[in-house]
């Protein structure tokens, strides 16, 4: 990482010339000065180096799908279907980007736990746990936008229930629906507009959330678990012995995703008919499953209020507390131990758990 | 010193005029992109009456299919007991299209298991509104669905 030496012939002064231009001294001083904490939650640091690496893996892949798919209700399907089945290794780039976008979101919701019981949230952590949340919300932004670009029965549906749900907000709540779905329904005005959003606004955004975050992460370090935080820990510099652990994960992570895609490649489904029922056994995505299950059980009225209306906004509710809680665990930022937040993280966990596997049980009674 | 204060409360209202000129032009960027973000409403042929390409015989007794009416998902279906009828076929909860259930002779909508009768009346689960009723005729063979 040094500059090179004069004596090490013309490549080094190449690159000894870009260096001295672009000021790499700083960055390679960075990386040589960053080091990651060992004790037994050391484990935990990967995840977000995950996330960052799966993400990663979805850009790419979601660049090659752009270069067949067409964002419109008559093509989307077909366009789809043909890289599935005569782009070669179409079937391999479109179910890595599908396995890929599930596995991330499941990771994401990984690093954010170990976090949220580490603790690593507390002072002077708090923007990177708050641009991490945010985060969260965009990932599930690009699964929900995503997920319509197919343009098959399930996710035609899907996205008439998911922007039927801002509707039931009060006041701009009609209004917000509308801007969602480019129209009072869900057309193919919604793909195009869905397909903007997927494809250039989340990733704009991402990128300058991301950025904030991994800066934030380097600005404040590695965050040490209260109970190791007194104790004396050794540590390991992350240029290269935590970089290249991590490429070892990364190697794994890539090998599994070629062999989702491989074995279980990602399923089409039949192109959807705006004007055939909602087919029985209608589900979305696992994410968003516990929200799902709680929606079929609101009765259509709690105390004088729409059943739905409560439930989006109770949703809204757990989101701002999620994206704030470093604000109101005061304890932590003291340095004192917040068993509160555990046993409410853990009931949250378990409700959302339980919602989940209900929903996945096989659905009642359908049509003949 | 009295220069200095002048120099100040000048300063200030250059630093207000300054402010509010790059307040007045950003809103003046923002608001032609906010409305545009707002499609326009679709001048969409409210058809008061629709002929369907749909023969009356075409639906048995205790079975339903799914037609557009102006646009809009309608259900038509035939009661067990033979009486032709057409319904909305927009859930009330959260916009899924529901379906006749030929088994429980009711009308059912997948996506939150809410349940309506052959009236489109909310009888189980989320919905929180009927669906609408719509007239059916039988004009020759074909069917004529309007506005009720």
């Amino acid at each position: 990482m040094s500059s090179a030496a004069p004596d090490r012939g013309p490549l080094g002064a190449a690159l000894a010339w870009v260096q001295d231009r672009i000021g790499w001294e700083g960055i390679a001083h960075l990386a040589e000065k960053k080091q990651v904490p060992i004790h037994r939650y050391t484990i935990y640091y990967y995840l977000g180096g995950m996330a960052l690496f799966l993400f990663l893996v979805q850009v790419a892949t979601g660049i090659l799908l752009l270069l067949y798919y067409r964002p419109s209700a008559s093509e989307a399907f077909e366009s789809v279907q043909y890289i599935m089945a005569e782009v070669p290794f179409g079937w391999l780039i479109r179910s890595i980007h599908s396995w890929g976008a599930n596995i991330f979101v499941g990771v994401i919701v990984a690093h954010m736990l170990s976090v949220f019981f580490l603790r690593a949230y507390r002072a002077p952590r708090e923007m990177t746990w708050i641009t991490g949340a945010l985060l969260l919300f965009l990932a599930l932004g690009f699964g929900f936008s995503g997920y319509l670009l197919p343009w098959n029965t399930l996710a035609f549906f899907a996205t008439k229930v998911g922007t039927d749900v801002p509707a039931q907000l009060p006041g701009l709540g009609p209004l917000l629906s509308r801007i969602l779905r480019g129209g009072s329904d869900v057309t193919g005005a919604t793909l195009s507009r869905f397909y903007g959003i997927h494809v250039a606004i989340l990733p704009a955004i991402t990128t300058v959330l991301l950025g904030a975050h991994v800066v934030l992460v380097q600005q404040k370090g590695m965050s040490v678990p209260l109970s190791v935080e007194s104790k004396k820990y050794r540590t390991m510099k992350f240029v290269p012995d935590f970089l290249l652990r991590d490429a070892v994960g990364w190697l794994v992570a890539v090998g599994l995703l070629a062999a989702l895609a491989a074995f279980f490649p990602w399923e089409l489904g039949v192109k959807a008919d705006p004007f055939s029922p909602a087919p029985a056994g209608i589900r979305p995505e696992w994410y968003f499953l516990s929200m799902f299950q709680g929606l079929k059980y609101l009765p259509a009225e709690i105390a004088g209020v729409p059943g739905e209306m409560v439930g989006v906004l109770f949703f809204g509710l757990v989101g701002a507390v999620l994206v704030l809680v470093p604000l109101l665990d005061r304890r932590a930022s003291r340095g004192l131990p917040s068993p509160w937040w555990n046993r409410l993280a853990v009931l949250a966990l378990i409700g959302a758990l339980v919602l989940t596997i209900l929903a996945l049980r096989p659905p009642p009674g359908a049509a003949p | 010193m009295e220069t200095a204060t002048t120099e100040y409360s000048r300063r200030r209202w250059l630093t207000f005029l300054l402010g509010t000129s790059l307040g007045a032009t950003l809103v003046s960027f923002l608001y032609p992109v906010l409305r545009y973000l707002v499609p326009p409403e679709t001048s969409e042929p409210s058809l008061s009456e629709v002929e369907l390409d749909v023969k009356a015989s075409d639906i048995a007794p205790n079975s339903g299919r799914i037609v557009p009416f102006s646009g809009k998902p309608v259900i038509l279906f035939r009661t067990a007991a033979g009486e032709l009828r057409a319904l909305t076929a927009t859930c009330t909860h959260l916009a899924c299209t529901v379906q006749y259930r030929g088994d429980r002779s009711d009308i059912w909508c997948a996506c939150h298991n809410g349940v309506y009768d052959t009236n489109g009346t909310n009888i189980s689960g989320p919905p929180p509104r009927p669906l609408t009723r719509l007239d059916v005729a039988v004009r020759g063979e074909k069917i004529v669905i309007r506005r009720a």
